[in-house]
């Protein structure tokens, strides 16, 4: 019931959305080039999807993400790891490590498209600076924090080396893996966006500065869209499932 | 005593050829341990020459204040911690590591919210090196034990506090250890669920003669499980009395005479409980 109000409060709230944008667009306040019709980016979408540059963007676009969020993942869990399992290393490397992440991604760029050119090297590059180092991040916190009581119940119980690591901290951790894993997932995909939008490749941040290279508004707002959804389904819908589920299962309060 | 160990170890000389120490009669040699912690504010003694032999299926209760580091000495015969001086035996043996002959059951147990109820009983086993349908089967046995059959697909946080206890006294039991520690298992239950317990703990207890360690602050629990009971002092934790509970079993915990009992050993503990207090108070007045 609560649900079924909150979908319908939602609903009547785009509704009003999409109403008001339309009426804006029909007094015409701004010329069409600046200021699209509803019905003109529906109408690029549909042609983007149509005639598959949008499938063929996104396809590019997942592609890279998968690799270099893999990258990052297999890389952010080692380098957490390593900084939970070492102090001198926290201390200098995770400094490091924290120093760099307050710097937007982007920043990344000139850097890598000076060591790898206008390559796929320099966009997979970005986006594993981007993500691992949250990744890492919320793995050594996650590891750091760990009540004591676990790995002494473990060890109780006859759990040492790998069998204690992935048996009983590796689990106790897991909401902090799930966090980082999931802002490492939300840096990638600003940083891709960021590196595609600066060079001529097939993905999703080229097809936006095409539209505005083209001047097409009504595209430009398509390729938001479909960018926006498709964090909105990895971000809202699967990682937030996780998230839930795993929150329900230990009984921790419901969200941070 | 002395008598039955010389006894034990004629027999044994006579019937082995070889020669046999003569120091196996102890399950559990706490051998004038102390235990000290580094504090900000200099080394903090905990534990002060603590000297205890426990005899293999002695049931031992230990009481004293909070802060006399009765879990301090469980944690160190458990092998998770070790002493700064002394040394604990095992069966004649040196305590280096925790081991399954040794379980304890920690006083903010220690279960794990990742796993249900079967699971958390099954993880020790399947540590043992059970298989997962051996494991199962005697979880499940000690699930059914302590009533909690009906909640073993259960997540930990969806149990009471009272059925949390009983998973982690399940858990413990189920690995079937020589020695079972015991760190306050039963404070937050309920009186009744802790009357079922005691008979279940004592029948337990003498099906299979483990031997066991159980530290409490409730003087009658004590009696009413104990063979024995050592009252420890107030920072740092001493040996400060030491008394044999020869009440013939079972007992109950609402006996007039285990009431007695009580009632003297409570008034040993009466200074070391004023001194504890005092010094929590004065800790919250530096405050």
């Amino acid at each position: 019931m609560k649900t079924l109000n909150s979908v319908a409060r939602q609903f009547v709230f785009y509704a009003l959305l999409l109403g008001l944008w339309q009426a804006l667009a029909a007094l015409k306040l701004w010329p069409p080039y600046l200021f699209p019709t509803p019905a003109g980016v529906l109408e690029a979408l549909r042609t983007g999807f149509s005639d598959h540059t949008f499938l063929i963007g996104i396809g590019v676009s997942m592609r890279r993400m998968l690799l270099g969020y893999g990258l990052s993942t297999v890389l952010g869990i080692s380098v957490g790891l390593l900084l939970a399992h070492n102090d001198f290393l926290e201390e200098t490397l995770g400094r490091l490590v924290v120093g760099l992440q307050s710097m937007p991604s982007p920043c990344w760029l000139p850097l890598a498209i000076l060591w790898f050119g206008l390559s796929e090297k320099a966009i997979l590059f970005v986006v594993v600076m981007g993500s691992t180092l949250a990744i890492a991040i919320n793995v050594e916190a996650g590891l750091r924090n760990l009540p004591r009581i676990y790995a002494m119940a473990g060890r109780n119980l006859g759990a040492s080396g790998i069998r204690l690591f992935l048996l009983v901290l590796l689990p106790a951790s897991l909401p902090h893996l799930v966090t980082g894993l999931k802002q490492g997932w939300a840096f990638a995909w600003r940083s891709l966006i960021a590196g595609e939008m600066i060079y001529i490749t097939l993905g999703l941040g080229q097809l936006l500065m095409l539209g505005r290279d083209l001047n097409d508004i009504s595209l430009v707002i398509a390729v938001m869209f479909v960018i926006a959804g498709i964090g909105f389904l990895v971000d809202g819908l699967i990682f937030r499932t996780v998230e839930r589920n795993l929150r329900q299962k230990w009984g921790l309060a419901k969200s941070v | 005593m002395n008598g039955e160990i010389g006894v034990r170890g004629e027999i044994m000389a006579a019937t082995l050829p070889i020669a046999v120490p003569t120091a196996i009669a102890n399950k559990i040699w706490v051998k004038d341990v102390s235990r000290h912690f580094q504090t900000a504010n200099g080394p903090l003694p905990a534990l002060e020459g603590i000297d205890v032999q426990v005899e293999p299926g002695e049931f031992l209760c230990m009481v004293g204040p909070s802060g006399c580091g009765k879990s301090t000495l469980l944690h160190m015969i458990a092998g998770l911690d070790h002493p700064t001086a002394g040394e604990i035996e095992l069966d004649g043996r040196p305590v280096h590591g925790p081991g399954p002959d040794r379980i304890l059951i920690f006083q903010e147990l220690g279960l794990f919210p990742w796993l249900t109820a079967l699971g958390n009983v099954e993880f020790g086993l399947r540590m043992k090196g059970q298989g997962k349908k051996e494991a199962r089967y005697t979880a499940r046995h000690f699930l059914n034990l302590v009533h909690l059959s009906q909640f073993e697909h259960h997540h930990i946080h969806q149990l009471s506090g009272g059925m949390k206890q009983r998973v982690a006294l399940a858990r413990a039991l189920a690995m079937q250890p020589d020695v079972l520690l015991m760190d306050e298992p039963f404070a937050a239950l309920d009186s009744q669920t802790r009357d079922l317990l005691h008979d279940e703990l004592e029948r337990v207890w003498s099906e299979t003669g483990q031997t066991i360690i159980f530290v409490t602050h409730n003087v009658r629990e004590a009696v009413r499980l104990g063979d024995r009971v050592l009252v420890l002092s107030y920072r740092p934790g001493r040996i400060k009395n030491e008394l044999r509970i020869s009440l013939p079993r079972p007992r109950h915990i609402e006996d007039s005479d285990v009431a007695r009992t009580a009632k003297k050993i409570l008034g040993y503990l009466r200074e070391e409980i004023d001194k504890s207090v005092r010094a929590e108070y004065h800790d919250e007045d530096v405050e």
